[in-house]
């Protein structure tokens, strides 16, 4: 049990996961769940709880129970105590004003990462302004590599997402063809299929592979398909750089994606043995999102966002080269408004950088959501300018296939701009070979290359 | 400032013209320096105006009944707990449940005693223009190939502010064998009343959306009414066939689309 006093009242919170649930910034997934604060001092009162909690709680007293649940053992039994030490004497406030202390430097928290758990990092987010998210973020580096380096200080990759509504291989090749020539792609060109055909995902794959190869673009491919689709294309030897999984924070939530950890490593295994990175073998690409779990009736009365750093415990146990937060997808029943979107995407990204993961961020929202291009294009600052790993580039911003609003590939152009942000280097080493930089070095293309041309589909010119 | 600086450059006018006729996406788009140039800003702005548009729409059950009533079958219009839009939007729990007073007037309608073969459910969801244009043309197609294989028909019934699972309520109370969930898409930018249909056979609390088959995308540029009827009467005889609905039967209407078309 846990208390604070504010006047006269005394505020009782009956276990841990009732603390943090009590003590997390309003949103909607919450209080559907029935877990949030029921008044502003109530919160207040919980995060100076919170604040208060010796670390060493959370390696005691688990959210979801040990004996049920594969997230819950793998965060324990992979807790690193020599790395813990350095902060084992802190509260949760105490770890917060560390971390924002001229003491943390980059190569002290990549020390630290794997001596914390999710659910220190989610409670050090909890009584943090975006401010201090956005600082505390920006010091993590976390750098992949697979074909190209990512994550590098000064850097903002791009996933180049061009999807269509029936995987037409014409017009996504028109869509990459955009998306390359506005300097997109060196995050991963990643398809989201229209459906879990595997044959469809076997093609769009060697069509990919194709591309990738006849431009010599240093990046990776990829089709965002089930993880036992892709292992099943493996097997058929199709030409997989990365192994696509959603994930989540419980194993109740994880088997409703239809995986577990033992089925993850598996597809990791596989996708190692392949060894088609040049300069990596980072070869998984995860995602996340506030709100899956509850969406599966799998939260186990846990917050939301909570539930989104465990995810990231069963990310960092398969080494990925990206894992991305696609916050404002789920909709308005999880993340109401710009406001709690943005909120979401800082503390995810943050989160994940903290834990060692190579977090980049879809700042994206329905049109069910209270929200539009300007709450979007204020996150997307705020992320670039926390060192966000990478961001989607979708065209125009509209994704015609899963039919929500994402970055395009002008928004990232605009981020590199205006916060001096560069491409992965050997992706702009390439693009300025393909004559697509100017005098500055900005991306800026004129007419479309000869090399660009002569992949233009059949019928398109 | 100079025109130069805008792609795509007079010389590939052409070639994005002919580009984008292989995909609606936005490829292609004119800037200036990074950025966005004006006429594809305002675009994209009056697109998700439209988008936002119809998501708040409220649907008209009157006139939506009235179209429904030439198909010779009863028209119940019933509401779900969920209120108001807002309160929908917010809590998918009570989109799911009827009111106490559409549940009285369900278990006085039609025949629950003898049950029925089909009934077809009605909601706007996140597009109520996409049911209130979509909703009876598609009824009216599909119910002609229904009735021509003598298929008992419970009355129509249109709930105001429904989710999917509501159907499965519906389809309960009447005692009917199959469901086929009407229901307004999440409107995306280039289609704000897209409507898509999920059937479901013998929906009981267990059921869960991998028990579903679903057409989306039902709109006149997308899959056109005569094409969903015929997808829709194809599963339902295949439901009725296996008496199964879901992922099982999800490969085999592929191929009898496949094949059939």
């Amino acid at each position: 049990m846990y208390a604070a006093t504010v006047g006269a009242r005394r505020y009782v919170f009956r276990d841990l996961k009732v603390l943090l649930a009590r003590a997390t910034p309003a949103r909607s997934g919450d209080a559907l769940a029935g877990l949030i604060a029921e008044s502003g001092e109530e919160r207040v009162a919980a995060q100076f709880a919170l604040a208060d909690l010796p670390l060493t709680t959370f390696l005691n007293e688990a959210v979801v129970p040990y004996e049920d649940d594969e997230v819950t053992r793998l965060i324990i039994d992979s807790h690193d105590k020599a790395a813990f030490a350095a902060v084992s004497h802190l509260t949760v406030g105490g770890l917060r004003d560390f971390l924002l202390s001229d003491h943390a430097t980059s190569s002290v928290l990549t020390t630290l990462a794997p001596g914390l758990t999710p659910e220190m990092a989610a409670a050090v987010a909890k009584i943090s302004r975006l401010q201090d998210l956005m600082i505390m973020a920006a010091k993590c580096t976390v750098v992949t590599r697979f074909r190209d380096t990512i994550g590098l200080p000064g850097r903002l990759a791009v996933r180049l997402q061009p999807n269509h509504p029936t995987d037409d291989a014409r017009g996504i090749a028109a869509s990459i063809l955009d998306g390359l020539l506005l300097g997109a792609g060196d995050a991963v060109i990643g398809i989201n299929p229209a459906t879990d055909s595997p044959d469809r995902a076997h093609a769009l794959l060697s069509m990919l592979d194709e591309i990738r190869a006849r431009l010599d673009i240093p990046t990776q491919t990829c089709v965002l398909a089930h993880v036992t689709t892709t292992l099943d294309l493996i097997g058929k030897g199709a030409p997989v750089d990365l192994t696509f999984q959603s994930i989540a924070g419980t194993q109740s939530a994880n088997k409703s994606f239809g995986i577990d950890l033992t089925l993850l490593k598996e597809a990791h295994d596989a996708t190692l043995s392949l060894q088609r990175g040049t300069i990596g073998d980072n070869v998984m690409y995860f995602e996340t999102g506030q709100g899956s779990a509850l969406s599966a009736d799998a939260h186990h009365g846990v917050d939301q966002q909570t539930l989104e750093a465990r995810a990231y415990a069963v990310a960092r146990a398969f080494r990925p080269l990206l894992v991305n937060s696609v916050v404002g997808f789920i909709g308005p029943e999880y993340l109401y408004d710009g406001k709690q979107i943005t909120r979401a995407g800082l503390e995810d990204h943050f989160c994940g950088k903290l834990l060692g993961l190579p977090m980049g961020v879809d700042v994206c929202y329905t049109n069910h959501a209270e929200a539009d291009q300007d709450d979007a294009d204020a996150l997307l600052a705020l992320l670039t300018g926390s060192g966000v790993n990478f961001v989607m580039g979708v065209p125009g911003a509209d994704d015609i296939m899963l039919g929500y609003q994402s970055t395009s590939f002008h928004d990232a152009l605009a981020m590199r701009d205006l916060l001096h942000r560069k491409p992965a280097p050997e992706f702009e080493s390439w693009l300025a070979r393909q004559g697509l930089l100017d005098k500055e070095n900005r991306i800026r293309p004129r007419a479309m290359p000869a090399q660009f041309s002569a992949l233009l589909p059949a019928g398109g010119a | 400032m100079s025109t130069d600086d805008k792609i795509p450059v007079t010389a590939d006018a052409e070639l994005w013209t002919a580009l984008r006729r292989l995909t609606a996406a936005r490829i292609g788009l004119p800037r200036s320096g990074a950025s966005l140039s004006t006429a594809p800003l305002l675009a994209f702005k009056l697109a998700h105006a439209q988008a936002r548009d119809a998501v708040r729409a409220e649907l008209d059950a009157p006139r939506l009944a009235n179209d429904l009533a030439p198909l010779n079958l009863p028209v119940l219009t019933l509401a779900s707990a969920a209120a108001d839009k807002q309160t929908y939007l917010m809590r998918p729990d009570l989109g799911r449940v009827l009111t106490p007073r559409s549940e009285q007037m369900l278990a006085s309608a039609g025949d629950a005693a003898k049950g029925y073969d089909l009934v077809f459910v009605v909601s706007d969801g996140l597009s109520a223009r996409a049911v209130q244009s979509h909703a009876a043309p598609v009824v009216s197609a599909t119910l002609k190939i229904m009735r021509r294989e003598n298929w008992r028909l419970a009355p129509l019934v249109i709930v105001t502010h429904g989710r999917v699972a509501i159907g499965d309520a519906v389809a309960a109370a009447l005692r009917a064998t199959c469901v086929v969930m009407l229901i307004g898409e999440r409107p995306g930018l280039s289609a704000p009343d897209s409507m898509g249909a999920y059937l479901t056979y013998k929906p009981g609390v267990p059921t869960s959306d991998a028990d579903r088959n679903c057409v989306s995308n039902i709109r006149p540029d997308g899959i056109g009414y005569t094409e969903a009827a015929s997808k829709l009467a194809h599963l339902l005889d295949a439901m009725r066939t296996h008496g199964v609905s879901g992922v099982l039967l999800k490969d085999t209407s592929d191929r009898l689309q496949i094949g059939g078309i």
